[in-house]
């Protein structure tokens, strides 16, 4: 399978004199059709790796390549128009006057004509369940409501990936339940690769592959799986853990024995009630 | 905070009024003011408030809201008012002392130039509360286009506008967050003379410039990753459509000023 995105040997810093650099050697394949997560403690380069995929960020070395098209100066808009982003601060990127407005921002921005576009966001807003809140105001919204909205002026351009960029840092647990909710729809809807840099490993234990990474360098790339079966590393780390596995050490630590390879919720469960009965 | 000011706010409505093209409202709104300056006696200015009382009743718009607009104004009125009332000379003087005299001219020019004001803020009052802010803004892009003739930046103006008031509430919650912050942190914003006011508000007004310089920023991130490239080759969502009560408005005022040309002595 070819990769829809490709970094290789990417560096970047953010001023010249700064001693550690942003991003070291980062090289990465992402694959159509992925949910791949990116974690990692703040400052070690999550955010820095989503700015320089759609290239509002420049690598001081190293290449960029998304479906085939190197990013240079050339190329950038018409990656921006395969890539849409999702910020992390709600207010932040709300353009638009209005919902509606908002929507039509980026449609505005690539010249689709009028008669399209009044199409484009209804049809947008009706599948983040925004359409009764079209004409409403921003300050009118709570948060996870701005970011559906910001979700449907990225799914009106019809982009093959989207990153969303600790876009669930700022809501209440209900909010980022309906925004993961709204991208999982969309995403089995579309088949759209999704890359979701995060902080709530419960998103992340959800994902198809996770990237952790540390100090600007890629630490581990691996499925879920893979990567949370290593706790105490990653605990080491100061990341958190899924809670089947914070379960699990709780358990072992009460002496119990408890299996080592990573289990989902729903196989946590299970294993707990059959090993119950076979006691 | 928003719910004491009148002054440009905005009063939902389905009248002929609210929904007139938002570029007639406002053209029309600088041209009163224009014109009132052509009145000069009684009847004109008879014939000026009823136009003003007709488009009132028309815009559905209780005459109260356009009262309250008058009340932050009315110590300008009344000083500007005493002033033509007792230092105009001419006509039949009533009363005098010294410098000060109370004369026939002055009892006119004065009741003239109350009429004057309340008819300019009765008639800007119904055009912010019959238009939302964003048809005003999307007006004045429509009214400002053909200066790019001469290198105006007149896209860039716009947008400028539409953010600035897109932002207006969300940064007034801030302030009030941050007062509040401040507040419980121990600094006093009511209390004390001119100087501790002043000193008062760096608290306030630093955390809230730091945190717009940051908005800034991310805003202007989230409109390049969604592709924005300036005005160029961009598509409008919103269209304003002139239509026939808009044609009837621009005639109604021709007919009103040719009106007034006939009244002027």
């Amino acid at each position: 399978m070819k990769p829809i995105i490709e970094l290789s040997k990417v560096n970047f810093k953010y001023q010249e004199d700064d001693e550690r650099q942003a991003l070291t050697d980062v090289s990465l394949n992402v694959y159509e059709g992925e949910w791949l997560a990116v974690i990692g403690h703040n400052g070690s380069g999550k955010s820095t790796l989503a700015k320089t995929i759609n290239g509002l960020i420049v690598p001081s070395s190293g290449d960029v390549v998304v479906e085939g098209l190197p990013m240079n100066e050339e190329n950038v808009w018409n990656i921006r128009k395969k890539i849409g982003m999702v910020f992390q601060n709600p207010d932040n990127q709300f353009v638009g006057s209005t919902v509606e407005d908002d929507v039509a921002f980026g449609l505005e921005n690539h010249g689709i004509p009028r008669e399209d576009m009044l199409r484009i966001v209804k049809e947008s807003l009706e599948k983040v369940r925004m359409t009764d809140f079209a004409k409403k105001e921003p300050v009118r919204l709570s948060g996870g409501q701005k970011q559906r909205v910001a979700i449907a002026g990225v799914v009106a351009l019809s982009p093959d990936v989207i990153i969303l960029d600790e876009a669930t840092s700022m809501l209440d647990p209900e909010g980022r339940m309906e925004v993961i909710k709204t991208i999982q729809e969309i995403r089995d809807e579309k088949n759209i690769t999704v890359i979701s840099i995060t902080h709530d490993i419960d998103e992340a234990a959800n994902a198809t592959r996770v990237l952790v990474m540390r100090e600007g360098r890629v630490f581990k790339d691996g499925l879920p799986e893979e990567i949370f079966s290593a706790g105490q590393d990653l605990i080491e780390m100061g990341l958190d853990l899924p809670f089947p596995e914070k379960l699990k050490m709780e358990m072992r630590a009460q002496g119990m024995d408890v299996p080592a390879d990573y289990m989902s919720e729903e196989r946590m469960v299970e294993w707990l009630w059959t090993s119950a009965l076979n006691k | 905070m928003t719910d004491k000011l009148i002054f440009g706010r905005y009063m939902p409505g389905d009248s002929v009024i609210h929904r007139m093209d938002p570029r007639t409202k406002l053209l029309c709104s600088f041209y009163f003011i224009g014109i009132i300056f052509l009145c000069n006696n009684f009847a004109s200015y008879a014939l000026m408030f009823a136009f003003t009382l007709m488009a009132i009743f028309l815009s559905k718009v209780d005459l109260k809201f356009f009262i309250r607009g008058v009340k932050p104004m009315i110590w300008l009125i009344l000083f500007t008012v005493i002033l033509q009332l007792f230092f105009t000379q001419g006509g039949k003087v009533y009363w005098q002392w010294g410098v000060f005299s109370l004369t026939e001219f002055g009892v006119q020019n004065a009741l003239f130039i109350f009429c004057r004001f309340v008819l300019i803020i009765f008639m800007s009052t119904l055009l912010t509360l019959t238009t939302p802010p964003l048809s005003l803004s999307d007006a004045i892009e429509a009214l400002l286009r053909p200066l790019k003739v001469i290198k105006f930046p007149a896209h860039e103006v716009s947008l400028m506008l539409s953010i600035a008031l897109r932002f207006v509430p969300t940064l007034m919650d801030e302030t009030e967050k941050i007062m509040n912050a401040q507040r419980a942190r121990g600094v006093d914003f009511n209390d004390g003379n001119l100087m501790d006011k002043m000193k008062a508000i760096v608290p306030l007004l630093i955390p809230l410039f730091i945190s717009s310089f940051n908005r800034a920023e991310e805003l202007a991130t989230a409109m390049e990753a969604r592709g924005y490239q300036g005005g160029d080759g961009r598509t409008k969502y919103r269209q304003l459509k002139w239509e026939m009560r808009d044609t009837v408005c621009v005639l109604v005022f021709a007919l009103l000023t040719v009106a007034l040309i006939f009244l002027r002595k």
